[in-house]
């Protein structure tokens, strides 16, 4: 059974009258011990899909979905006080910029035991222990003597160590990374995503990687899920993902890479750009934009059907298109 | 050819305060930078934050002057010249910068902040400033209706749009290129680095363009230079560097890149720990603390750069490495 098990997921935000679906139909699953990559560019609602399940959008966003349980829990009937036990513990969350995850009025060391003390009750000696510990796990040289350090005395990829070392601090089931290394330089970069990984492997956690940037998925992730305009437009496994987008918005991503177009003097570029909060087309939302598009992508809006590959949201899949 | 960018042992060092009663530190930001730049080409500057990219950015666009060091723009040498030269050689050296939402003035409108360079550096009557400025908005892809909105009412890749137009208006020897595309998406990112290709198709300008991103330098440079805390590690042309990275930085740059075929990754190295501060940056060559293959010599000595292999690199141990 899978750990995570999202079905049908919409997140609507404004007037219950003009809503508008920041993420719309989404589905998901996540099982224990696996990497899943979320890519998709700016708005096209993978954060906002992690916040709904962490429960972080309470008064803002309206929640709807088929199917939203998490290790045979259903989070959407969840009490807060219930959700609470969960959030920081079971699931825990990394975020993209280390500086501002981090609160710069209290020392490293009192924020990591923050966590120990709410939800395991460690109190003490212990408590400064597993502290230490927890540090080293994240490979900080001198633990002992950077817990009294503030954030500001920290490089970035220092406070992202510390920000991993929070929310691996109850041995999660499942941990979000959200963009966990756009704000870190390339070598730095590497060093956290490699510890991410180890990680994950030593704990048994399942990880959520949201990124922008496939290179950093194709590097680390099993399976990957792109997405557009709030909604998944394929899910597969990698390597096969990225040898044979069957969805043209994935082609074109792949496309616009530099590195996928060496020694060409121009790169392929998808025209346009993403549609915006009013602007959604009434047909598949990529038709402005899609080089295949036909009649029937202007009219009618697909749907997310699973094929040998993974799932596709296309009338007209890459795949079909060599076949024929 | 001829260069239309020399720079001599360009060193750029700043005073910084350490507190009350304290003596001043001086960081050593830009530390003996050489190159030459011939026209039309596209130089990259490679590094991690913090390793003096952007201060030479601000030497090159005569933003602030170098402590010592020569630069020539255009065979002309900036350092001898007047006040009233160098407001002249400043129009042929201009800027875009990284992030689009902030180098736009908010309550400006694009066709005045468009016009501005040339309301100052030329005497164009209005009529001929517009048509100027409408001329360019083609050239970068914004529709003529853009000229009365406001940055706010355009998306990021058009934001870049802007600055780039901004950047082209006096017609421009080199543009300096700040991490133009790191704020935007892949899709709009390939679209800006096509415009900067353009441009440089149809006004032969030279670029220096400075990137963390490897993929995006392979993609648009000619010659890469890598920087390591204020010194060149390694300069040359890009494919002699990319097919062969000679210092042991450059192949850790290389390796760290995450790349959509990992498997396909030849060279394989780590580095441990992190760029050094600037302010003690440790004894003989900068990079020994996370270098796998420093000895004793590194910890002392500071390495040169020299010839080697059709590029010039800063090791000692340069040979024995890549043998």
């Amino acid at each position: 059974m899978s750990l995570l098990e999202i079905n049908n997921l919409s997140v609507l935000f404004g007037a219950e009258a003009h809503p508008f679906a920041a993420v719309e139909g989404l589905d998901l699953s996540v099982s224990q011990g696996e990497i899943v990559g979320i890519v998709g560019e700016s708005g096209s609602g993978k954060s906002v899909t992690m916040m709904a399940m962490m429960g972080l959008l309470e008064g803002q966003g309206r929640i709807v979905a088929d199917k939203l349980r998490f290790d045979g829990k259903d989070l959407l009937t969840l009490s807060a006080r219930e959700r609470r036990k969960i959030i920081g513990k079971d699931i825990s969350m990394i975020f993209q910029d280390p500086m501002t995850a981090l609160n710069p009025s209290f020392t490293v060391g009192y924020q990591i035991m923050e966590v120990l003390k709410v939800h395991q009750g460690l109190s003490g000696s212990a408590l400064k222990k597993r502290a230490i510990e927890l540090m080293e796990m994240v490979e900080i040289p001198a633990a002992a003597t950077r817990l009294d350090a503030y954030p500001h005395q920290l490089s970035g990829g220092m406070s992202q160590r510390v920000a991993i070392a929070m929310a691996i601090a109850c041995n999660p089931k499942l941990l979000i990374a959200d963009e966990p290394t756009t704000a870190l330089d390339v070598t730095i970069q590497a060093q956290i995503m490699s510890l991410l990984v180890n990680l994950q492997k030593s704990h048994d956690m399942a990880l959520i990687l949201i990124t922008h940037d496939l290179a950093v998925v194709a590097e680390v992730a099993h399976r990957l899920a792109v997405m557009y305009a709030g909604q998944v437009v394929e899910q597969g496994a990698i390597p096969d993902i990225f040898r044979k987008p069957q969805h043209p918005y994935t082609e074109a991503l792949l496309s616009s890479i530099p590195e996928h177009s060496k020694g060409a003097r121009r790169l392929n570029t998808l025209p346009g750009i993403v549609p915006g909060h009013y602007d959604r087309p009434s047909g598949c939302l990529l038709s402005p934009r899609c080089p295949y598009v036909a009649d029937r992508c202007r009219a009618e809006r697909p749907a997310l059907l699973p094929n040998a590959a993974g799932a596709v949201r296309c009338y007209f899949p890459l795949s079909a298109k060599d076949a024929q | 050819m001829t260069n239309v960018l020399q720079a001599r042992d360009l060193t750029r060092h700043y005073e910084v305060s350490q507190g009350f009663l304290k003596g001043h530190a001086t960081v050593k930001a830009l530390n003996g930078v050489s190159f030459d730049l011939q026209a039309g080409r596209t130089l990259a500057v490679v590094g991690e934050s913090g390793c003096g990219k952007s201060t030479l950015a601000r030497q090159l666009t005569l933003i602030e002057p170098p402590t010592s060091g020569s630069l020539l723009l255009d065979g002309n040498d900036v350092s001898q010249a007047s006040a009233a030269e160098r407001k002249a050689m400043r129009t042929k050296v201009q800027m875009v910068f990284q992030n689009p939402y902030a180098s736009l003035n908010p309550r400006q409108k694009i066709g005045s902040q468009l016009s501005e360079p040339l309301v100052i550096n030329t005497r164009l009557s209005a009529a001929e400033r517009v048509e100027r400025v409408r001329e360019m908005m083609k050239l970068v892809g914004l529709r003529p209706e853009h000229y009365y909105r406001y940055p706010h009412m355009f998306s990021g890749g058009q934001r870049q749009r802007i600055a780039i137009a901004r950047a082209m208006m006096l017609n421009p020897k080199i543009v300096v290129a700040d991490e133009p595309t790191s704020a935007l998406d892949v899709s709009i990112q390939a679209q800006v680095l096509n415009l900067f290709m353009d441009l440089q198709e149809s006004f032969n300008t030279t670029y220096v363009f400075i990137s963390h991103n490897l993929a995006v330098v392979e993609h648009v440079a000619n010659d890469v230079m890598v920087m390591y805390l204020g010194r060149v590690v390694e300069i040359g042309d890009k494919d002699t560097i990319y097919s062969r990275p000679l210092h042991p930085y450059t192949q850790a740059l290389l390796s760290a890149t995450p790349s959509i075929h990992p498997e396909d990754r030849r060279i394989q190295i780590k580095i441990q720990g992190e760029l050094p501060s600037p302010l003690k940056p440790p004894s003989g060559c900068a990079f020994h603390k996370r270098c796998p293959f420093a000895i004793e010599r590194c910890r002392q000595e500071s390495p040169e750069l020299r010839s080697l292999d059709r590029r010039q690199v800063a090791c000692h141990r340069a040979e024995e490495i890549n043998a």
